[in-house]
């Protein structure tokens, strides 16, 4: 980007500044640290100048927002024309609770719902089966039927509002529960929008709740993607998903890497079936995290959008819908202390506005209690507000990218690059994916790195505020949610209610008809849809598709 | 010479968070501990068995879901069925601090809640460990 004369120039002015000015400072008053270094263990320089980023030619590797390689952003007004979706993950309890929540988020200015589901709901199980106790509502909300949905999104105006669902091994049949409930309501299915995870490859590497073993999952995948583009055309089919593997305890460059290795692995599976990427493509949408070390994680977000440009590219991608790269982003929960609630708040506000100067299109920014419970309404209500506070009094949202340009941003987003390049290699030298998981790459890695961070901790090589420095002796002063102790009962007496009154013969019917599908290869959802209808539970229609397709047993390393 | 001392480290329910309990299989083992590690997804009645079967002196729960009430006081109480409370019983995850004196009244001898340094949990165990 600059004069080879003007960039020698500034070579000999830096290296005269090191030597007489640089060294002899730190003579007098030394460095802080041995070693300066981001959280991926990147070595960071004093000082970023025009010679770090020389190499990049503007409109090739920049480019502006909304032209490729999308580097600068997704849509070409971002947020001066329209902000980005508050949408606060949440979820506890019954049906019931959660759609009080919903709708005291919504009075508060939210724009746009985030289920969170609790595990049972999450391995595919009804509220009354064994594996489940103990478990009812504390994750998340217990979803175990149509019935439950409609419960969950009463009056709340699924057309206007586009909703999220965090769901992976049984996607395809929580996603059949909202379709459904849209369409008894009068809401065509092809207005609906919003999200499902469904990404169940790093449920494998990081968040561990899978049902099926890979290769049916990846089926009931892309069964979903296909069913999306021809009939929920404004559905985003999966969440490719960095998020978990952050939390697991990956670094930046392997949460990127790892996420986008997962990203080309379902569109190769997709093609493979035979769809058109221009097709399919514009409905991919990632989750990426937002952890502490503030500039890399803005670089990562850059490095991702620019990636995946060039990537889609290569398969063969035209239209610029199929190359971009929108992603939601949450705040990192495994950042959050237990000691000194308050101060999470000060974390929160620092990640979310990395999110922002990445350009994220929807955000959840944690509660300060979460280390702790659930969130109470107060503290998700301050959660909120922190968006609030970024998007309409900080200014950062006036122009597109305002750190685009700067020599560490651009030099720290050409390194993460780099590096995410070096693990598809390595990933590749595994076989793929599916295969680097079967033999526990992924998941040595991430448990390297956790152990790592860790230890640093510990040592105090790495200072978190309130747990290895700046301590003191507290009460408790966070008040944590409590939960209606009846809402399980109510719900076990809601399933048993539901399966004595449905109709007994179409259930027995649909769920046959599921099953002799899950046989042979035809696209399921409109089978498992039938199920919904017929008010088969979750777990009735979970277990139809155990029986076919076996359950997946991770190895137990460490 | 003494032998080493045995830890089974156990994620009950159904809950996927491993992070924590990966890093203090790992760590135990550092500090010279003999560590098994059950995997993920097990019930009560598995985690006894498997202590049983590896003749371990110490049983680590984790569990960030918030069932802990439940699932680390089905293990006691097995434990005790079968006179075996001389296994040293720690829990860790997210716990909210009022729920720790039922959890200690139940048989979970320690509690490690977010922020514990790892040091703290091989020395409470070394301190306390009965067999």
């Amino acid at each position: 980007m600059y004069e080879k004369k003007e960039l020698n120039k500034i070579r000999d002015k830096r290296v005269d500044w090191e030597e007489n000015c640089y060294s002899n400072m730190a003579k007098e008053y030394p460095e802080r640290k041995i070693k300066f270094e981001n959280l991926s263990a990147t070595k960071i320089k004093n000082v970023y100048t025009p010679e770090d980023i020389a190499h990049l030619d503007y409109i090739k590797d920049m480019g502006f927002p909304g032209g490729y390689p999308f580097l600068r952003g997704v849509y070409s007004t971002m947020y001066r024309g329209r902000l980005w979706t508050m949408r606060q993950f949440a979820g506890f309890g019954s049906a019931e609770e959660t759609n009080q929540r919903y709708k005291y988020l919504l009075e508060h200015g939210e724009t746009g719902l985030s289920v969170a589901f609790d595990y049972p709901t999450l391995y595919g199980y009804d509220t009354d089966h064994p594996l489940a106790r103990g478990e009812f509502g504390k994750c998340g909300v217990a979803i175990s039927s149509l019935q439950d949905m409609e419960i969950l999104f009463s009056e709340i105006p699924i057309d206007k509002v586009t909703t999220s669902m965090t769901i992976n091994g049984p996607a395809a049949i929580v996603w059949g529960f909202y379709i459904a409930n849209a369409e008894n309501r009068g809401i065509g299915k092809n207005t609906i929008g919003g999200t499902i995870q469904n990404d169940i490859l790093k449920e494998y590497i990081a968040q561990k709740s899978f049902i099926f073993p890979p290769e049916p999952s990846m089926r009931l995948i892309v069964d979903t993607f296909e069913y999306g583009f021809k009939q929920v055309p404004r559905w985003n089919t999966i969440s490719i998903s960095g998020y978990h593997i952050r939390e697991a305890g990956s670094t930046a460059v392997q949460e990127l890497a790892f996420t986008l290795g997962d990203g080309l692995e379902y569109v190769k599976s997709a093609m493979e079936r035979g769809l058109l990427i221009d097709e399919f493509a514009p409905r991919l949408s990632f989750f990426f995290n937002a952890h502490s070390d503030f500039f890399e994680e803005i670089a990562k977000y850059r490095a991702a959008r620019r990636i995946w440009a060039k990537e889609l590219k290569k398969l063969g991608a035209k239209k610029d819908r199929s190359l971009i790269m929108r992603f939601h982003t949450q705040t990192a929960g495994c950042s959050l202390t237990a000691q000194q609630p308050e101060i999470n708040i000060v974390r929160v506000t620092m990640q979310a506005l990395a999110a922002v100067l990445g350009g994220t299109q929807s955000l959840h920014t944690n509660s300060m209690d979460e280390a702790l419970a659930l969130p109470s309404e107060k503290a998700a209500r301050i959660a909120l507000r922190t968006q609030q506070i970024i998007a309409e009094e900080s200014g950062v949202t006036d122009t597109i990218d305002p750190l685009g340009g700067s020599y560490y941003i651009e030099w720290l987003t050409d390194k993460i690059e780099e590096e995410t390049y070096k693990y598809f290699e390595k990933v590749e030298r595994f076989g793929g994916v599916i295969s680097a998981i079967e033999k526990g790459f992924f998941q040595r890695e991430i448990a390297e790195s956790a152990y790592k961070y860790q230890k640093e901790i510990d040592e105090k090589e790495r200072t978190i505020v309130g747990v290895n420095q700046y301590k003191m002796d507290e009460e408790l002063s966070v008040p944590i949610l409590e939960m209606d102790e009846k809402g399980e009962h109510r719900q076990i007496n809601r399933l048993k209610k539901l399966r004595k009154d449905r109709n007994q013969s179409k259930f027995d019917r649909n769920l046959k008809r599921l099953k002799k599908a899950a046989e042979g290869v035809e696209n399921l959802m409109p089978y498992i849809l039938d199920c919904v209808h017929s008010y088969a539970t979750l777990g009735e229609t979970c277990d139809v598709l155990r029986e076919v397709f076996g359950e997946y047993k991770e190895p137990a390393i460490y | 010479m003494k032998r080493k001392i045995r830890v089974l480290i156990a994620k009950p329910g159904l809950d996927g968070h491993d992070r924590g309990a990966k890093i203090v299989a790992r760590a135990l083992r550092d500090a010279g501990m003999e560590v098994v590690y059950t995997g993920l997804h097990q019930t009560a009645e598995m985690i006894v068995k498997t202590a049983v079967q590896e003749d371990v002196d110490v049983i680590g729960l984790s569990l960030l879901s918030g069932a802990h009430m439940t699932l680390f006081m089905d293990v006691t109480r097995l434990l005790k069925g079968k006179d075996m409370e001389d296994v040293l019983v720690v829990g860790g995850g997210v716990i909210p601090e009022e729920d720790i004196p039922a959890l200690k009244k139940a048989g979970i001898a320690g509690v490690f809640g977010p922020g514990t340094r790892i040091e703290d949990i091989v020395e409470f165990i070394r301190k306390n460990v009965k067999r």
